[in-house]
């Protein structure tokens, strides 16, 4: 029993002693989940179903953003106001690859069946199918191994925080992230397509009795996921490169993050994201390098046992 | 224009074409991700044979194949009633014929008999080792499987963690492991069937409960999530299952009954009848099960689980169940496996297996017993036969692209599979006759 105490006092001792810098590594991680899970929440929200072809979304932003990285920068390393240039066509490649992704799956993994009427297990089926199909033909055509893309910035340290350094990068992803998310925000509490969005999640039929038009707002907010989602694959492929595989485990973990806060919760879906960024981080100072994955599962599996509604809880429909 | 975009003819040509060039991005050469592009204009500007006709580029070939798909497909429209009714009308015969006792159990007994001779009449030693390692453990698995997926309509994706959990415990009885063995000393194989039946079990349920008692869908990113989880641990805990080294060398099976001694060794020949003999004991066990009060529980919930829970069942306990066999059936082939191929290894265990052997169930027919290993024979001869003389173009990593596409496609097509069972079909029909 004391050795067990001693080995949490010690594992609590580099907590301490590398919180900042822990937590600042966390967030980032985190606006990329809370990015990818906005993507699962809005499905979750229209069409009751998880869309487990959601990280081929974030895959294809990937790719198609290392290959224009990887023509525009190329060798170069740029800096100040070219970098940003190249942030943002990344950003909007990503973003546009992903959305055009997303519609595919859309229109042919899910409308067929929608069309059908066929039962919930078909669509589980077929997504899981489209999710294979997409990653294994992005291995075939684009080839099976690890790329790192071509930075179009130049990563240093910009300032310290309690200590800890925060990179550029950390920088480009807090920045980039949380625009995109409030500006998803905005978009649905707001617009008349977010209106749409929210009538089709409370009520399907009734909301087409109103003059929604099913179709075109399903297939609009799996293509506004998408662009989240493709845009996430470009800022994570800028740090740790790209494969075809690439989308699986942010995937879960962003799945993990969207139930975490709640699924059907746009706002639970971001803070469940840097929540599961955070602790992933902090689960460094008690795991092993090679464990980490297992933090976001072992959240997804007592959140489900203890508070299956997330912590902001179910809200299909309601805006944010 | 927007008469052009309204055309019926137009549009369903358009579907079709839209599909040739995705098959035709799928059959064609790899790329790269140094040259992106290589793969989609080989694809379209290689030369390959039309039929064996005459030689152009490839997209002359797909594209003739998209109008002669076209034209099946606009005659179908028009003359499929007709074809179909002549058809019933000949197959009522046959028909009539299958329902009878004695013709189906002389069906059986043929194809019992031709099982029992396979391996006589398939002498090439790939196909024989295929045979028992590919084809009759997957069948085993499929049949596993399709309790969970098929009857209870729960979608499993972590089936390879029970199958690996299964093939680790063998190890571990046997004493093949860093870990020391479960009761000291090494046992024989046969004592491994109801220990890693016991653990996967054990697991299932541990994961299945708290899962369960939630959306389904839930169950099955958390089996997706399990899987991964599990060949990570098999990856990394060096000091117990051995690390990516994997096991030391698992002996065979053995049988040492007084002055009787067998030992499961020489060739897949032996290990082919051993399985046989349990896919027998699991194939009637199954049949019985989905006849039973259980089999008609599980059918109750997967229709309608607010009804089902009206009438008093408890839908969890149910759920749990069949997920628990599924896992038991998994582990048991886990045994299988290890024992016929001396060795366990993390890597066995990929993110993929477990898709594979869904599309085994979802092929032959969701729920239906004979659809399953039907179907798990099919695909995988199939496979087997890729890997053994792949043609231009294709690579053995490709199959799951291939699978991929597959599952969407029976969804979309045909979704109680080839041999459905006559319940599912009729649950799929009526949902889509609510529809229009």
């Amino acid at each position: 029993m004391g050795g067990f105490i001693h080995y949490f006092s010690s594992h609590f001792q580099t907590l301490g002693q590398e919180f900042w810098p822990l937590l600042v590594g966390g967030l980032a991680n985190g606006f990329l989940y809370g990015m990818v899970a906005v993507g699962y929440t809005l499905v979750y929200g229209v069409l009751r179903l998880i869309n487990f072809a959601h990280s081929e979304v974030f895959m294809a932003g990937g790719f198609a953003s290392f290959f224009v990285m990887q023509h525009l920068v190329g060798t170069s390393s740029p800096n100040g106001i070219s970098s940003v240039l190249y942030i943002l066509i990344g950003i909007l490649v990503g973003g546009l690859t992903g959305s055009l992704i997303a519609m595919a799956i859309e229109r042919v993994a899910y409308r067929p069946l929608r069309k059908r009427n066929s039962p919930k297990l078909a669509y589980l089926i077929s997504a899981i199918g489209a999710s294979y199909f997409l990653f294994n033909f992005a291995g075939k055509e684009f080839g099976r191994y690890s790329v790192s893309m071509a930075q179009p910035y130049t990563n240093h340290p910009l300032f310290t925080i309690f200590g800890a350094g925060v990179q550029m990068y950390d920088i480009i992803i807090f920045i980039a992230g949380a625009l995109m998310l409030f500006g998803l925000d905005r978009l649905v509490t707001l617009t008349k397509l977010g209106r749409s969005i929210r009538a089709v999640a409370q009520d399907a039929e009734t909301a087409s009795l109103m003059g929604v038009n099913i179709d075109r707002t399903i297939a609009l907010t799996f293509m506004i996921g998408g662009a989240l989602g493709g845009a996430a694959g470009f800022l994570y492929g800028m740090n740790v490169g790209v494969v075809y595989t690439m989308g699986f485990t942010p995937a879960l973990k962003a799945f993990t993050a969207a139930v975490l806060g709640g699924i059907g919760n746009l706002r639970g879906a971001v803070l469940g994201g840097l929540i599961l960024g955070t602790m992933e981080s902090f689960s460094v100072a008690f795991l092993a390098p090679s464990y980490i994955d297992v933090t976001a599962f072992g959240i997804l599996v007592l959140v489900l046992l203890v508070r299956p509604t997330g912590i902001m809880g179910e809200r299909l429909g309601r805006s944010a | 224009m927007k008469s052009l975009l309204t055309n019926k003819w137009l549009k369903s040509f358009g579907i079709t074409a839209t599909l040739m060039v995705i098959i035709c991005f799928m059959t064609g050469p790899s790329g790269s991700n140094t040259d992106p592009v290589a793969g989609f204009s080989g694809s379209l500007f290689n030369s390959a044979p039309f039929l064996g006709l005459f030689i152009t580029r490839r997209w002359v070939v797909f594209l003739l194949f998209a109008l002669i798909a076209f034209v099946v497909q606009q005659g179908w429209q028009a003359y499929g009633r007709q074809v179909k009714v002549r058809y019933a009308k000949v197959m009522a015969t046959p028909r009539e014929l299958k329902s009878k006792r004695p013709v189906r159990l002389g069906t059986y007994g043929a194809l019992l008999l031709l099982a029992l001779l396979l391996p006589h009449l398939v002498t090439d030693p790939f196909w024989q080792v295929a045979m028992v390692q590919q084809i009759a453990v997957y069948v085993l698995l499929a049949l596993g499987l399709n309790v969970v997926v098929g009857f209870a309509g729960l979608l499993d994706l972590g089936f390879v963690a029970f199958y690996a959990i299964g093939a680790y415990a063998t190890a571990w009885v046997v004493g093949s492991l860093p870990l020391p063995p479960l009761f000291g000393h090494a046992l024989n194989n046969f004592w491994a069937i109801p220990i890693a039946i016991l653990i996967a079990m054990a697991a299932g349920i541990i994961l299945g409960t708290p899962t369960l008692r939630l959306r389904g869908d839930y169950l099955a990113i958390v089996t997706l999530g399990f899987g991964e989880i599990i060949t990570l641990f098999a990856n990394n805990l060096n000091g117990i299952t051995g690390g990516p080294q994997g096991s030391r060398i698992i002996p065979h099976f053995h049988l040492s009954l007084g002055p009787l001694k067998y030992v499961w060794g020489n060739g897949p020949i032996p290990y082919y009848y051993l399985i046989l003999g349990f896919l027998i004991l699991f194939l009637v066990g199954f049949s019985f099960l989905e006849h039973s009060r259980v089999g008609r529980t599980w059918t109750a919930i997967r229709e309608d689980e607010v009804a089902a829970e009206s009438l008093g069942i408890n839908p969890l306990k149910y759920k749990v169940m069949a997920f628990a066999i599924g896992a038991a059936s998994a582990g048991f082939s886990g045994v299988m496996t290890a024992s016929q191929q001396n060795f366990v290894f993390p890597t066995t265990f990929s993110l993929f297996f477990s898709i594979n052997i869904l599309v085994l169930v979802i092929f032959g027919g969701l729920g239906s017993i004979r659809g399953v290993v039907f179907g798990a024979i099919v695909v995988q001869t199939i496979t087997m036969y890729l890997l053994h003389s792949p043609p231009s173009g294709y690579q053995p990593a490709d199959l799951y692209m291939y699978i991929g596409a597959m599952l969407v496609g029976m969804m979309i097509f045909r979704p109680a599979g080839l041999l459905p069972a006559t319940r599912r079909k009729r649950e799929i029909v009526q949902l889509r006759e609510e529809a229009q």
